[in-house]
């Protein structure tokens, strides 16, 4: 540990305390669900592994109101600059997880038709790995995702809107 | 003159019935792990299909594959074999029509006779080039319309050309 | 100002369309007049890439096409290499087989049932249907170690046995599955609003659906008697009694009603085969590395969607010259514009989740 962490004042730090709890309790899916990897989504929203209890159940239709992108599936170069373009359409704050091999890094499929990884066109916070993924192996991504959450400043970026580009 | 075994005398019936209708049609016929498959002139493609489908029966064409012989080490003349894999419903006979088509050449669309040779045509556009004199509407149907090249050909890379995006 | 020819543009993204399709609608109105769809959104080059692979690495990759029916998929590529190669799968393979690919129905029309209801609206459904879905996963999940990409059909026969708690346990999941199945028909088969959305609606005739090249359930829906497991019977499917389940109408409402009665023929027949389960090998004797002389079949199976196909073009080295599947929700779609021509737009929803496709499948 070189140089400490600059001073952040008390209420402010009590205010990012605050806002990302409520934030990291109620971010709302955008669920782009492409391939195999959506079933175990939508099994993830279903009753056995219930994401309503991490405040996520709310799917919501359109990205214009969402603020978490979920790329579940295989992107395939003709579906990317329409993913970029639903990315762009997210107001911010906005995360995104890579869910499955697919998004990760192109998964089983080294082709001239897939996208090795959607990391290449939006940014990606969390991957999570599997094919797919079973929904504790979701649940855990997201909750690392929370985790994540917990640790962002909004203050800053709400002070100082340049920040948010090196979030 | 193919021998088709006697335990399967829906099958032998066809043959004879299309040997005797087309005789310089059908090249050649083969009958291999119980399925009969004959070779014919690409010229003559429309009016046997519309043989078997209206005469025999066969109203559903099941599949339409394309393959691409250019690296097998016998190298035929034609590059391309379009195969039309028909069934007759109810029942359980299938029939294999094999027709050797060259690179730049265009073959009849099937369409006016089996309504879901559509896509599948399309597809073998997409995939391998093939053109198709008469379909309503041939443009590809898997990769954007301004894709550069056609992958299922033997010498298109399996990674693709250029960056992909 | 006049409203007609409005074009539409449903899709690629959108919570309905079971996957990335798009969907050009040309309304008048309200009235649909022509529907032209858009596929290739989940073409990922599975043909290609699967020339550069033994058939025993192309089997995980076949769970990947239908991926509400892996183990269908995992079976007719499975026979169609067997077929090739003179491959004799032992009788309890067979049977083995016969178990795995009826639950997978199962599962498969269960998850259409949640989705279809959910796009009508009938979201308790979805939740029902998966919650009974849920049950058969993890019978997968204890079967092989995988829920939805079970891959748990391998050239040759299956990978492990089923012993007898498994045989119990299978079967603690069928007797479950029954006052699940009655939940979800109390709240939607004589439900006015149900009927309104879905009988009279995206009506094919049977001659038309045969032109069309159509299979599976949605034909049956339209009084046409095709089900490949009785006309060319496969992995000793010959040997089981059950009924095949026909509509009249072909209407949504009747591929719903043919769906529906297919989960309890399945129930059936996994009972029966697991009555009669015979002792033996479940696995045939294939080399570790498998090289097929140079041949070519092709091979079909009733898969949950209809009519599954491999062609499979074999050169004498472990990788296949060329392997074609027949997509039957490929074909299927072609039928979408017929049926949604003359209703509502918003019947196309409903439509389309009666034919119930998947976009992995249709796309490879």
């Amino acid at each position: 540990m070189s140089d400490p962490q600059p001073k952040h004042p008390f209420i402010l730090t009590r205010a990012d305390h605050f806002i990302t709890w409520a934030q990291k309790n109620s971010l709302w899916p955008f669920g782009s669900g492409l391939a195999c990897c959506a079933i175990e989504m939508i099994a993830t929203a279903a009753a056995r592994f219930d994401i309503a209890r991490f405040g996520m159940e709310l799917f919501r239709a359109s990205p214009r109101q969402a603020d978490l992108f979920i790329v579940a599936g295989t992107v395939t170069n003709k579906m990317a600059p329409i993913i970029r373009r639903l990315w762009e359409q997210m107001p911010d704050p906005k995360w995104a997880v890579a869910m499955g091999n697919c998004a990760v890094c192109g998964g089983p499929f080294p082709t001239y038709a897939v996208l090795q990884g959607v990391d290449k066109i939006i940014p990606v916070d969390v991957y999570i790995a599997g094919c797919p993924p079973t929904p504790q192996g979701l649940l855990h991504g997201l909750m690392t995702l929370q985790a994540k959450v917990a640790r962002s400043r909004p203050t800053k970026e709400i002070l100082n809107p340049d920040a948010r580009r090196t979030r | 003159m193919l021998d088709v075994p006697a335990d399967r005398p829906a099958l032998r019936e066809v043959h004879e019935a299309l040997t005797g209708r087309f005789p310089d049609s059908v090249l050649a016929g083969s009958f291999e792990k119980g399925e009969l498959a004959e070779t014919i002139r690409a010229e003559d493609l429309l009016p046997v299909l519309r043989f078997l489908r209206s005469e025999h029966g066969f109203n559903c064409l099941d599949d339409l594959i394309v393959l691409d012989n250019v690296r097998l080490p016998e190298a035929p003349a034609k590059r391309f074999s379009v195969l039309y894999q028909l069934y007759r419903f109810p029942g359980d006979v299938r029939v294999r029509l094999v027709v050797d088509v060259g690179e730049d050449e265009p073959l009849d669309s099937v369409v006016p006779i089996y309504r879901s040779a559509d896509w599948a045509e399309r597809e073998a556009f997409d995939m391998f080039g093939l053109r198709f004199r008469g379909h309503p509407d041939l443009r590809r149907v898997y990769l954007p319309d301004d894709f550069d090249g056609y992958p299922l050909r033997k010498d298109f890379p399996l990674e693709g050309k250029g960056d992909g995006l | 100002m006049a409203f007609k020819d409005i074009e539409l543009n449903m899709g690629p993204q959108h919570p309905s369309t079971h996957g990335v399709l798009r969907l050009k609608l040309t309304v008048d109105n309200e009235v649909v007049l022509k529907v032209e769809p858009v596929i290739g959104y989940l073409h990922r080059g599975m043909e290609k890439l699967w020339e550069n692979l033994t058939y025993t690495q192309i089997v995980p990759l076949t769970d990947r096409l239908d991926y509400l029916a892996a183990l269908s998929n995992n079976l007719a590529f499975a026979l169609t290499v067997e077929k090739l190669a003179g491959i004799e799968v032992p009788k309890r393979g067979r049977y083995i087989r016969i178990v795995l690919a009826e639950l997978q129905r199962l599962a498969s029309h269960l998850a259409w049932a949640g989705f279809m209801a959910n796009d009508i609206g009938a979201m308790s459904v979805l939740l029902y249907g998966f919650e009974a879905r849920e049950d058969i996963l993890d019978v997968f999940e204890e079967y092989i170690g995988a829920r939805l990409t079970v891959h748990g059909i391998r050239i040759g026969g299956v990978p492990r046995d089923l012993d007898e708690a498994l045989v119990s346990r299978i079967r603690g999941v069928l007797s479950g599955i029954p006052r699940r199945l009655k939940d979800i028909r109390a709240l939607l088969d004589e439900n006015r609003i149900w009927k309104q959305r879905t009988v009279g609606i995206g009506l094919i005739s049977a001659a038309e659906a045969l032109d069309f090249g159509l299979t599976g359930p949605a034909l049956r829906a339209s009084g046409v008697n095709w089900d490949l497991r009785k006309s060319i019977p496969y992995s000793s499917y010959d040997e089981m009694d059950f009924d095949v389940p026909l509509g009249s109408r072909g209407d949504v409402y009747d591929r719903y009603l043919v769906r529906m009665a297919e989960i309890e023929q399945s129930i059936r027949i996994v009972n029966q085969a697991l009555d009669k389960l015979p002792p033996g090998e479940f696995m045939a004797k294939v080399p570790r590395v498998l090289k097929i002389a140079p041949g070519q079949v092709f091979q079909t199976i009733e898969a949950p969607k209809g009519v599954l196909g491999f062609t499979i073009k074999s050169n004498g080295t472990d990788k296949p010259e060329r392997v074609k599947m027949k997509s039957p929700s490929f074909i299927n779609l072609q039928s979408l514009e017929h049926m949604c021509r003359g209703n509502l737009f918003s019947d196309v929803v409903g439509i389309l989740g009666s034919m119930d496709i998947v976009l992995g499948e249709i796309d490879k």
